[in-house]
């Protein structure tokens, strides 16, 4: 009896832990998001070939430019696929997904992006033969985005 | 109609990749931020952008949350021949706008 009594004092708690989870991406969420991007049979990703480059120290995190370019001669066989950016510490960890075609000649491109708070951000490329690659970048935020206005 | 700023060079030689910059008037309503009487203002967000070459696609984006407000992309576009560049933009509550530029492309 003793076991019920506890177990129902404590499902408040669990169920308060259980509906804040989904409310900010963690890094679990991140690589959670990255396998979902990448399907079950791709490799883990290895760094190297793409250059993620963000600003390492950012005043406001409501427009952070963001450029990510990959090594490759994109051609009609060998070339970037797609090209995705995840964050660890946003409200949700995904920020954009890029598909390139054989007609876009140079493997990069550039944005803006919202950060919630500091944190490290992943590009993850995908070539034509199947190999995936990575790189990370660490930003500090002062001014975080998604708070006020 | 939402406005648009588009760079994308008038000529370009054959072989020559271009680089283009996208730039589109909308506020990408995150869907997590409060207003001031503590409301959560619901998503209101592009969710995908493409750019095509005579119907080739040459970039195509989803945009999530994360991307700031007034999304702007800069991407490149190999020129091979001369043709119409279509940039479509799709998102939340039925928004939808595309532009269209004219790229020669000489020898």
């Amino acid at each position: 009896m003793a076991s019920r009594r506890a177990i129902l004092a404590a499902t408040p708690g669990l169920l308060a832990v259980a509906l804040a989870r989904p409310a900010g991406a963690s890094p679990e969420a991140m690589r959670q998001a990255m396998r979902e991007f990448l399907g079950p049979d791709a490799p883990v990703p290895r760094p190297g070939r793409v250059r993620l480059e963000l600003p390492p120290l950012v005043e406001n995190g409501n427009a952070v430019p963001l450029s990510v370019s990959v090594e490759s001669p994109m051609t009609a066989t060998d070339r970037v696929r797609s090209i995705a950016v995840f964050t660890e510490r946003n409200p949700l960890p995904g920020v954009i997904t890029a598909q390139l075609g054989p007609r876009a000649g140079a493997a990069r491109f550039a944005t803006r992006i919202r950060l919630a708070t500091s944190q490290q951000i992943v590009a993850v490329a995908v070539m034509g033969d199947g190999s995936v690659w990575s790189d990370s970048a660490q930003v500090v935020v002062t001014l975080a985005a998604c708070v006020e206005s | 109609m939402a406005r648009v700023l588009l760079q994308v060079p008038a000529t370009a030689r054959r072989g020559e990749v271009i680089e283009i910059r996208a730039l589109i008037q909308h506020p990408m309503e995150t869907g997590f931020r409060p207003d001031a009487s503590g409301v959560v203002a619901p998503r209101d967000i592009i969710r995908r952008f493409v750019c095509t070459w005579d119907g080739e696609t040459v970039f195509s984006a989803e945009l999530h949350p994360a991307i700031a407000a007034n999304p702007y992309l800069s991407f490149t576009a190999l020129a091979t021949a001369s043709g119409t560049l279509e940039f479509a933009w799709t998102g939340d509550n039925g928004f939808a706008q595309t532009e269209t530029r004219r790229v020669t492309v000489t020898e």
